[in-house]
């Protein structure tokens, strides 16, 4: 047990290795270097930097020393919470993303445990009743939420709210409550405009699940031992819900260590549809304006929160598999 | 199923008998046909491509031609019948003053018909590239197609959206097997290592799979592509939009690949090819390669999909192919302002080939999955 | 030998007739029991006999009601015959029963238990023995979670399982093949079944393990008084295990009979052919031995006329190949399907 945490505790740091890797690379890839940029831009905006401020920011970063160097100083301040300065916005990078960060946290688990609590029963109802007229509609459904992409399903559904309703159905919080602090209220707000950014963007992954689900569990019906079980006395429908959806669940919950980058990704794009305050549309801005500290942070950030999220699920997968509990033993 | 039910030496051993005289191939083919839904996904597939093929000849307008003069006109439908008679015609598109705003509005004049005629000649181009032509499926008389037809609307600058759709279907589709050939290819590279060699090299090329699956793609391929400069050239941008998708797209391929190596390893017919002496080339070549190629085809098809609708998300924001390219994605870009599509809702159209083209992989993908594995149950 | 002689002449426990269970499937319709008759007797053991694929497994299976769709049976009964007692009927039909019901819920496991083939895969892997073993006790006897956890460790005792209070707590992969079959058992066993059904309980073990895994049937049979219903394809285990024999071939009864009569005086070509092709100490060494000739027909076109007719060395042209032999008596406890006995 010991080991197997270890073992995907090494891999969860390989991985935001990795990503910071990919992040720097990002920072790094346009020409010219950043101080140079953030120089020019200050000038745009009134501001002259001195010969002395530009220097010290050039030690800061490193920039006159190897690359390996100005990767290892970035990290460093990263580590200490300071990831640099927006170029557009003239402040620091986590000002503006600010509560971003945790929107986009709370948009992507919602639409997780949307994908869970939909995916789960159906799958299972799909398996027990195959070739039943519901598995055809929920297997209709799952290829069409499998073939729209979520930020196409998300302007179809934005077209609809606008003809049908005649209401802008984008957005997280009400307007009244969009630049209020934090409060219960706000909260509840919240809570009602996230089903919708939920359903749009776990669609696609309930439908894979839905398609997991239901393949893993056919599989473990012709298993003996379910027959095993039943010839126990259990009933067909006690026998089906204790064993095999059980072991069932074990590739189930496997894949939402994928289930949840794939939905952090697809949540960027259909921020920008729904106009959804995540980091998603700051990232996009950003990365056109060439502003590359707060676009490299971003991505950094948001493959740190997968990793956790990925972390997290592995070892709900412990929990559910006792074979994984006992390696090692 | 009955002959799992039924435990069956006896039933596996007399099926085989029926059908021990079909190859491999044989095989799979009857049992894809039984698959209704995968024949009508691979006949709409090959649709699609006769399209890419074909999309100069069935674009009755040039693409470009753009004229604000005609921007955002509905979709115009082709009258078939004329008192009664065979004679397909539009009506004529007339500017006018509206009396209350005084806009200017264009309205359909029934009385001014045009006749469409087909494989009528229109703009100039090369078929596949080489062939000159200038024939296309619609025409009109007296006037230009650009002036005249707008089967499906046409976008702010006037271009016309049917026209659009078939040189963005060139496109998207087109770059869809580029990136699945190139993601085939690191896949197969490094699957196919990590599968035969195991140990220590497939512990590395699992690892940076797992670490690759477990990033969030979008905003890295966002801020790959973003880097590209901006005086590239369409076909520049075209090659390394592919290789950044295919970048990180070859993950699933490659854990097919090395799925199917070991497993094939540990089978028997393996093991006696080894007996009987083969070499290992043969072995891989010959005994390996052939029972899992269609295992490969198969998670080809059903990786496409995911190609398409990558290059389709990343030019939707404006971060992959730019205008002038156009794309899937390059055409929906229009349909960003969700009020522009709320009063010209033909900008949302771009949605609908995506969609088939998904769910036609899909389908296709799915038959031959289970085809390419014919003895099973 | 004494004690079986004199049950055999009580009332049979279970009382097949005329079963059919067939397969609807997208090919064509497979007729993997076609009606087949049999006696169980109370404590008796009944070997059931033949080569895979003939349908003993679908038959052990339509008895206990878990048989898999496209499977459904078709036609013929399953008496059960049990003390009456508050208000039970002494004889069951077990096809009239709701394949679900309480009833039949109740038979499974609590009078009629099943031990099968796959001692691998029967657990299920993410529960521990003692969980499924606990579950099974107290579906059909209303004790304690405690007590019924006693009784399940009492039971692993029972079948040698050493440490048997440990291993309650395990998952099946860490037991061995053998200690899963034991454990099998164990299960079958903790509801006092009247009726064991071992479907190949020992083709998947090593031979030192099958020897031991049927030593234990057979001493737990001496001391529950059970009857066990032996389905194998292994003629060594029947010869040593079984009172009486069914031998099935194609869905169908061949012959059945005591299992003297069956070994030393086999009347159907298809049981001798059978037993001539059981190596023994008396063989000639290096000498091919004599196998069926052909292959088991497809089920799909099932031959006209005896199903053993393109295989049997005693065909009669125009008789075996247009009529389908019935189960007839050949001696005074034995019965065959052959049409050289028919009207003789």
């Amino acid at each position: 047990m010991l080991s197997y945490i270890v073992r995907r505790l090494l891999l969860s740091v390989l991985t935001v290795w990795a990503v910071s890797m990919l992040s720097f690379a990002i920072i790094q890839l346009p020409p010219g270097d950043y101080v140079s940029a953030y120089i020019a831009q200050m000038q745009a905006m009134g501001t002259l930097l001195s010969e002395q401020e530009a220097a010290n920011l050039r030690i800061l970063y490193g920039l006159d020393q190897p690359v390996y160097v100005q990767y290892l100083k970035w990290v460093g301040l990263a580590v200490q919470g300071n990831f640099g300065m927006s170029m557009e916005w003239g402040r620091p990078v986590l000002d503006v993303i600010g509560d971003r960060i945790w929107l986009t946290l709370m948009v992507s688990l919602s639409a997780v445990v949307f994908t869970w609590i939909v995916a789960l029963p159906i799958g299972i109802y799909s398996a027990i009743r195959q070739y039943s007229l519901g598995d055809y509609v929920f297997t209709f459904i799952g290829f069409i939420g499998l073939a729209v992409p979520s930020f196409m399903l998300a302007l179809v559904l934005m077209y609809l709210g606008f003809v049908l309703l005649d209401a802008n159905i984008g957005g997280l919080f009400s307007v009244e409550y969009a630049d209020a602090a934090w409060s219960l209220d706000k909260l509840w707000d919240l809570m009602q405009h996230l089903p919708l950014p939920a359903l749009i963007l776990g669609l696609a992954g309930t439908a894979q699940m839905i398609r997991i689900m239901r393949a893993n569990l056919l599989d473990e019906l012709r298993k003996p031992y379910v027959v095993a079980a039943r010839a126990r006395g259990l009933s067909h429908t006690r026998s089906v819900l204790k064993y095999p959806v059980r072991v069932a669940l074990n590739p189930f919950a496997s894949t939402i260590g994928y289930l949840f980058p794939y939905i952090v990704s697809g949540s960027i794009i259909v921020s920008l549809v729904l106009s959804l305050p995540t980091v998603g549309p700051v990232l996009l801005k950003a990365l056109i304006a060439q502003d590359m500290f707060l676009a490299g942070t971003i991505v950094l950030l948001l493959g740190v929160m997968t990793v956790i999220g990925t972390f997290v699920s592995d070892l709900l997968l412990m929990w559910i598999d006792p074979r994984i509990r006992m390696e090692g033993r | 199923m009955a002959e799992a039910v039924v435990t069956g030496g006896a039933f596996t051993t007399a099926a085989e008998e029926r059908i021990s005289v079909a190859t491999q191939w044989q095989l799979m083919w009857w049992r894809f046909r039984k698959h209704r839904l995968a024949l009508v996904g691979g006949i709409v597939v090959i649709i699609f491509y006769l399209v890419v093929i074909g999309a100069d000849f069935l674009a009755y307008s040039d693409p470009h031609a753009s004229e604000a003069q005609r921007g955002l006109l509905p979709p115009q439908f082709i009258q078939f019948f004329d008192e009664g008679r065979f004679r397909p015609h539009v009506y004529a598109i007339k500017g006018k003053r509206d009396p209350v705003t005084f806009k200017r509005v264009y309205v359909a004049d029934p009385e001014d018909k045009i006749p469409i005629r087909f494989f009528a000649s229109g703009f100039e181009y090369r078929f596949l590239g080489i062939i000159p032509s200038n024939v296309h499926l619609l025409g009109v008389e007296g006037t230009t197609a650009e002036e005249s037809i707008f089967l499906l609307g046409t976008d702010t600058q006037g271009r016309d959206l049917f026209s659009r759709l078939m040189y963005g279907t060139r496109i998207s589709l087109t770059i869809g097997l580029a990136s699945v050939a190139l993601s085939l290819f690191l896949g197969i590279l490094l699957g196919g290592l990590s599968g035969f060699y195991g140990g220590a090299v497939d512990t590395v090329i699992q690892r940076i799979v797992e670490v690759l699956r477990s990033i969030p793609t979008i905003p890295l391929w966002m801020g790959l592509a973003a880097a590209l400069p901006r005086e590239w050239s369409i076909i520049q941008v075209y090659f390394a939009i592919t290789i950044i998708i295919s970048l990180i797209g070859w993950t699933e391929l490659a854990r097919v690949v090395r799925g199917k190596f070991l497993a094939l390893r540990e089978e028997d017919f393996v093991m006696a090819a080894e007996l009987a002496g083969c070499g290992r080339m043969r072995i891989i070549f010959v005994h390996m390669v052939p029972s899992f190629l269609s295992h490969i085809i198969a998670a080809t098809t059903l990786a496409l999909p995911a190609m398409i609708i990558s290059e389709t998300s990343l030019s939707f924001l404006g971060l992959g192919l730019r205008p002038p390219a156009i794309s899937w994605g390059v055409l929906l870009q229009q349909a960003q302002n969700i009020q522009a599509v709320a009063i010209s809702s033909w900008l949302l159209l771009p949605v609908v080939p995506v969609v088939v083209a998904v769910l036609a992989f899909n389908f296709l993908g799915d038959g031959l999955r289970d085809a390419a594995d014919p003895y099973g149950i | 030998m004494q004690t079986t002689l004199t049950q055999n002449r009580q009332a049979p426990l279970l009382s097949v007739r005329n079963l059919k269970t067939h397969f609807f499937t997208d090919e064509g319709l497979v007729k993997a029991v076609d009606g087949i008759s049999f006696d169980v007797r109370p404590g008796e053991t009944l070997g059931i006999v033949g080569e895979s694929g003939c349908g003993k497994s679908v038959a052990a299976r339509s008895i206990l009601g878990i048989v898999e769709r496209p499977g459904r049976i078709v036609e013929g009964e399953i008496l059960l015959r049990r003390e009456p007692q508050n208000g039970r009927a002494a004889e069951i039909d077990l096809t009239r029963l709701d394949p679900d019901g309480r009833e039949m819920r109740y038979i499974r496991g609590g009078e009629i238990a099943l031990v099968f083939q796959e001692p691998m895969t029967s657990f299920s892997p993410v529960h521990t023995i003692g969980n499924q073993m606990v579950e099974a006790i107290r579906l059909h006897r209303k004790v304690s979670p405690r007590a019924a956890r006693e009784r399940a460790i009492e039971m692993l005792r029972k079948v040698g399982i050493s440490r048997a209070e440990h291993r309650v707590d395990e998952y099946s992969y860490q037991l061995s093949g053998g200690l899963r079959q034991r454990a099998m058992i164990a299960t079958a066993l903790s509801c006092d079944p009247r009726l064991l059904i071992a479907d190949e309980p020992t083709t998947a073990l090593d031979v030192t393990t099958q020897a031991q895994i049927l030593d234990l049937i057979r001493s737990l049979q001496a001391q529950n008084g059970m009857a066990v219903m032996l389905i194998t394809h292994n003629l060594g285990v029947v010869a040593e295990m079984a009172d009486r024999v069914v031998v099935m071939y194609l869905g169908r009864v061949a012959e059945r009979g005591t299992v003297d009569d069956i070994f030393h005086n086999p009347r159907h070509p298809y049981t001798q052919a059978l037993l001539r092709s059981i190596p023994s100490v008396e063989s000639t060494p290096r000498v091919k031995l004599p196998t069926i000739t052909g292959s088991i027909p497809h089920p799909y076109n099932r031959p006209r006329g005896c199903p053993f007719h393109p295989r049997c060395p005693s065909f009669i042209p125009s008789r075996c190949d247009q009529t389908e032999p019935a189960l007839g008596p050949v001696g005074p406890n034995q019965e065959a399907s052959c049409l050289l006995y028919e009207g003789a």
